[in-house]
């Protein structure tokens, strides 16, 4: 019985052996050349998958057209990096206040708070921006384009960050709470120097992901005409007529915006990883 | 110290009843806590902690009676070092950070004098080369051997450890509970919840036996342990060493 299982186990291993081109072997690392290799196939794979489908159809591209554009590229980029930045902090903002005011002792403020990051996450987007730019802007007077799309967009994402700050405040261990009065921290100090700290820690790389949606988001101000990146090449698509070229230019770019994020996030994630 | 406690109840919101009439009455100096589990134990050693408050009754330590609202419990637990079964370091700072911080803005330590005091004991409990390590990256022992050294840095007036080795494996138990028992010799008196009976005999002048949120056995160690008054004691130590 022993014997028999042994040598299975022998003859499973040099299956790995053989294999371990393209299959991690449990608890190891691939080696980078092999990780690249990987990669590569994936790459090629998928570049071969469009190139075919480009050909059944016989669509040619053509992108000369894009230097001539790039003032309004450039425009649209700067518009839109400008909301995105403005959205983040005025976001944040809204987000750290709803999800405090949501354990409120003020009931119709928890009830506000509650009901804000509910309709806000159960609606879409677009909704929100008709509602608030044509009749709570016109209503309020509020003209600037750039503003009013700051502002919804932040209305919008807050109610995300909300929930993140509220999970991560959640999942703050009992103990460690227990442990700051043990010590004899009082409220402000159990704030300051456990929860905060600990939060931070778990926010963070969450934000960094958050932000990168605000980015990819703000795309959806271009239908109240706010000329961001998405509304800049939707201009030049249609006085162009390269409609494909001028849409995966625009993909591209918020590739490279939102790519680093992501990684940064990553980064983050490791370095406040203090746990286990 | 004398710690007196009349007429003890404690339930919680699911309305089971916890501790039922306590009454305790003595000079503590090292005191264990023993009892199966769900006994009341951990539950008796926060209230006397400041950390949870009675549904009704009375603690009173040196003659003082505990006034259950938290402006008062705050200071009554500046005086009391406590040490929880696990996780009770802050996971983000380092051992010695978690030694400091406290000295510094709850005790009204400088910087340097805390930074002083934390190598102290660091290095007298062999613990000098693992200070500067987040608790993750510290053994189960290690850890509760600064959470003990935490709780005894600012010289509290009493410590309590809410089953401090119930959570290690066998190889931390002594060294943590060898800590204790030094401590215990340098005059620091604890309180300690524990199912080491060993410990609870030899390194304890008092025991206390409690079940069902009663205290059932009360009297010096040595006598409890070798001839115990009570059947259900008796029960309890029959099933602690049957296999040892």
């Amino acid at each position: 019985m022993s014997l028999a299982s042994s040598g299975s186990l022998i003859s499973r291993n040099e299956g790995q052996d053989n294999m371990n081109l393209f299959i991690e072997k449990e608890g190891k690392k691939a080696a980078p050349l092999i990780a690249a290799l990987n990669i590569v196939i994936v790459c090629a794979a998928i570049i071969a998958f469009f190139w075919v489908s480009l050909a059944i159809i016989d669509l040619k591209f053509d992108f000369s057209f894009l230097p001539k554009y790039r003032n309004w590229i450039l425009n649209g980029f700067k518009t839109s990096l400008g909301i995105s930045l403005l959205s983040l902090v005025l976001s944040l903002l809204i987000g750290i206040l709803s999800a405090v005011g949501t354990s409120s002792r003020i009931l119709a403020l928890r009830y506000f708070c509650r009901g804000y990051i509910t309709v806000i996450r159960g609606t879409p987007l677009m909704t929100q921006i008709y509602l608030f730019y044509y009749i709570i802007g016109t209503a309020w007077g509020i003209e600037s384009r750039f503003i009013s799309g700051a502002l919804i967009l932040s209305i919008f994402e807050g109610a995300y960050i909300s929930e993140i700050i509220r999970g991560s405040y959640l999942s703050i261990d009992e103990t460690q709470l227990e442990a700051a009065r043990a010590v004899g921290f009082n409220r402000r100090q159990t704030l300051r120097f456990v929860i905060l700290p600990q939060m931070v820690a778990r926010t963070v790389p969450a934000l960094a992901g958050q932000f990168a949606s605000i980015i990819k988001d703000s795309s959806l101000l271009s239908i109240i005409a706010v000329v961001e990146l998405s509304q800049s090449f939707k201009e030049i698509s249609t006085s162009t007529f390269h409609l494909f070229e001028s849409y995966f230019t625009l993909g591209a770019i918020y590739l490279c915006l939102t790519l680093p994020i992501s990684f940064i996030s990553k980064r983050l994630e490791r370095r406040f990883y203090y746990e286990n | 110290m004398r710690i007196e406690i009349e007429h003890l109840y404690k339930s919680f919101s699911n309305s089971k009843v916890v501790l039922e009439d306590i009454n305790f009455c003595d000079e503590v100096t090292s005191l264990s806590v023993v009892g199966p589990s769900g006994g009341g134990k951990s539950t008796l050693l926060r209230i006397i902690g400041g950390l949870l408050s009675p549904t009704s009754g009375s603690v009173t330590v040196d003659g003082t009676k505990l006034v259950q609202d938290e402006r008062h419990l705050i200071q009554y637990r500046r005086e009391i070092g406590f040490v929880f079964q696990q996780g009770g370091l802050f996971h983000h700072m380092t051992g010695r950070e978690n030694i400091i911080r406290p000295l510094v803005s709850v005790h009204g330590y400088s910087e340097k004098d805390a930074a002083d005091r934390a190598d102290e004991l660091l290095t007298r409990f062999g613990l000098a080369d693992d200070g500067h390590k987040l608790p993750a990256a510290l053994s189960g022992g290690q850890r509760q051997r600064i959470a003990i050294a935490r709780a005894v840095a600012p010289n509290p007036k009493l410590l309590l450890l809410d089953e401090p080795t119930s959570a290690l494996d066998p190889e931390y138990t002594t060294e943590v509970l060898n800590m204790v028992s030094e401590l215990s010799s340098t005059g620091i008196r604890f309180i300690i919840v524990t199912h080491e009976m060993g410990f609870a005999r030899k390194a304890c002048d008092k025991v206390a036996f409690l079940q069902g949120g009663n205290v059932v056995e009360y009297g010096v160690s040595q006598e409890v342990f070798s001839s115990p008054a009570t059947p259900q004691f008796r029960q309890f130590l029959g099933k602690m060493f049957e296999w040892s």
